[in-house]
């Protein structure tokens, strides 16, 4: 299988895969029962804006807003959001912003859906609240996640999850366009060509 | 234990300092920029705030005289959420004959997270380091160096290019040709952007009389020359600096007319620019000396930009050294 590798900033380490558990096809599907699971949960997609929280829910937004446009036929507002300056961990070890916000149109009384890739410790989602409610009042917010691998910290819970996946506490889980896969986040120096 | 041994123990040296543009190397310029577009976000918004440094304290140490570079730290740590306290060397106890030590010490034991320093000895905030366990920013030291204002600079040059080229603008200054004009010799400004505009890859040029030109320029990535109309047609950027009046009485320049007339950026001069060159100052602007009234309105001009940004290039730095513990 090939290794699909992705460099994480600022520590510099590298996801290196073990094992595929959804190939793309199957995200595919996910993401396609989640958008009906939107609609059938609010009644249609009246107020409904999706927002990925950067940077691994963002590509996630956007191919389910394409899903709910198709879906519907109605235009879903789409945006990003970048929560590092609402963390909680700031200080205790590098919080960096991935990428700049972008977040053109007011929340307030619509219902957010907020995306994202894996759904962890809950802290990156409490984070995101925190962020929205700096924008406006949203009427609702609704959480979709690919990945729910458990571990919480706070009582946050997934409204559409693509797969729940059991998961060690030091394993790490990369969801991309090509599907997703459980693996390890390896110093960048270890020589990986042995693999 | 000795006495020294115990004095060396008392702090705890684990905080990241700016003290120069040499404590970042060039990626940590650029993220220092990543971070400032990030913050450019932010501070459109209707509430121009985030919640990043919460509980944390910035002290602004002003011994020498500064509006703008104060109210922007100040502006930036509020902007953060951080709690502010203003230290001025005038309303202090330093009249009285307090020295710098005890009145670092003092700040130190209220309890602060950074101090923010300007001074007028060079190298004042490196051995402040010594006296606290906050994180140290220089904020400009005698003729050594203002580091947040070379990185404001670097940013103000970025954001315009990118904004021609409708946001595909180039990831760093290579290839940009900088000139520097003015008092090099007793500028921190000068000393800051000539290392940091190198370390972004511009080739810089310093313009001045020979009599502003420091002693010896061996080290620097730079270029020099005396004769400013020679280099005008070829710039990208022109940074002009201020003509400090007091250094007339050096003898160091015959007259500010004088000054005017080789090296000030008079219309006649503004008109040899190529057509997209950039025009900086790093404030306070003095009409009539190093920039003609006139020149100093042009669109090209980008004074004002270079305030607004600086607000958004100390948050970064702030974040930086706070958020992150390490720079």
């Amino acid at each position: 299988m090939a290794d699909r590798e992705r460099t994480t900033r600022p520590t510099g380490r590298v996801f290196v895969a073990r094992a595929q558990v959804m190939d793309a096809d199957e995200v595919r599907r996910a993401l396609m029962r989640i958008g009906h699971e939107i609609v059938e949960r609010n009644r249609g997609l009246s107020d409904v804006v999706v927002v990925g929280l950067q940077t691994g829910g963002v590509f996630l937004a956007e191919r389910l807003a394409a899903i709910l446009e198709e879906i519907e036929g109605v235009n879903v507002p789409l945006g990003s959001i970048d929560v590092a300056f609402y963390r909680d961990d700031i200080g205790l070890h590098p919080v960096h912003p991935e990428e700049v916000t972008d977040l053109a149109f007011d929340i307030t009384g619509k219902t957010v859906v907020l995306v994202d890739d894996v759904l962890f410790t809950g802290r990156t989602v409490r984070a995101a609240l925190e962020a929205l409610a700096a924008r406006g009042r949203a009427g609702a917010v609704e959480l979709a996640v690919m990945v729910d691998r458990g571990h919480r910290e706070l009582p946050i819970r997934p409204d559409f999850v693509g797969k729940n996946l059991p998961t060690r506490r030091d394993e790490s889980v990369d969801v991309s366009e090509q599907g997703v896969a459980i693996g390890d986040l390896v110093a960048a120096e270890r020589d990986r060509g042995a693999r | 234990m000795n006495v020294d041994e115990l004095l060396a123990d008392r702090r705890a040296p684990a905080v990241g300092h700016l003290l120069s543009i040499n404590d970042l190397d060039r990626e940590g310029i650029l993220e220092i920029m990543r971070l400032s577009d990030a913050f450019a976000e932010v501070s459109e918004r209707p509430i121009p705030k985030v919640p990043a440094l919460r509980g944390r304290t910035v002290a602004t140490v002003f011994m020498e005289p500064s509006t703008r570079t104060r109210l922007s730290f100040e502006t930036a740590a509020k902007r953060l959420s951080a709690d502010t306290m203003s230290f001025t060397a005038a309303t202090s106890a330093t009249v009285k004959g307090e020295s710098l030590r005890d009145t670092v010490e003092t700040i130190d034991a209220m309890g602060i997270d950074a101090m923010v320093i300007r001074h007028h000895a060079s190298g004042a905030p490196l051995r402040i380091t010594q006296w606290t366990r906050a994180s140290v920013i220089n904020a400009g030291d005698g003729t050594h160096e203002h580091p947040t204002q070379a990185l404001l600079d670097c940013y103000t040059i970025l954001e315009t290019l990118r904004a021609r080229c409708a946001g595909e603008g180039p990831g760093d200054l290579s290839g940009l040709r900088i000139a520097i004009v003015g008092d090099i010799k007793h500028s921190r400004v000068a000393r800051s952007n000539v290392l940091a505009f190198a370390a972004l890859g511009a080739e810089v040029v310093l313009v001045a009389p020979r009599t502003l030109m420091p002693a010896s320029l061996e080290g620097w990535p730079v270029s020099a020359t005396g004769d400013f109309d020679a280099v005008l047609g070829e710039l990208d950027v022109v940074y002009l600096l201020r003509i400090q009046a007091e250094r007339l009485g050096e003898v160091l320049l015959p007259s500010l007319d004088e000054y005017h007339w080789r090296y000030g950026l008079t219309r006649a001069r503004a008109a040899a620019l190529q057509k997209d060159t950039l025009i900086m100052h790093p404030g306070p602007m003095i009409r009539g000396v190093e920039i003609s009234p006139d020149v100093a309105d042009l669109p090209a001009s980008l004074v004002t930009r270079q305030v607004r940004n600086g607000v958004l290039v100390r948050m970064a730095v702030l974040f930086h050294l706070l958020g992150s513990g390490e720079i």
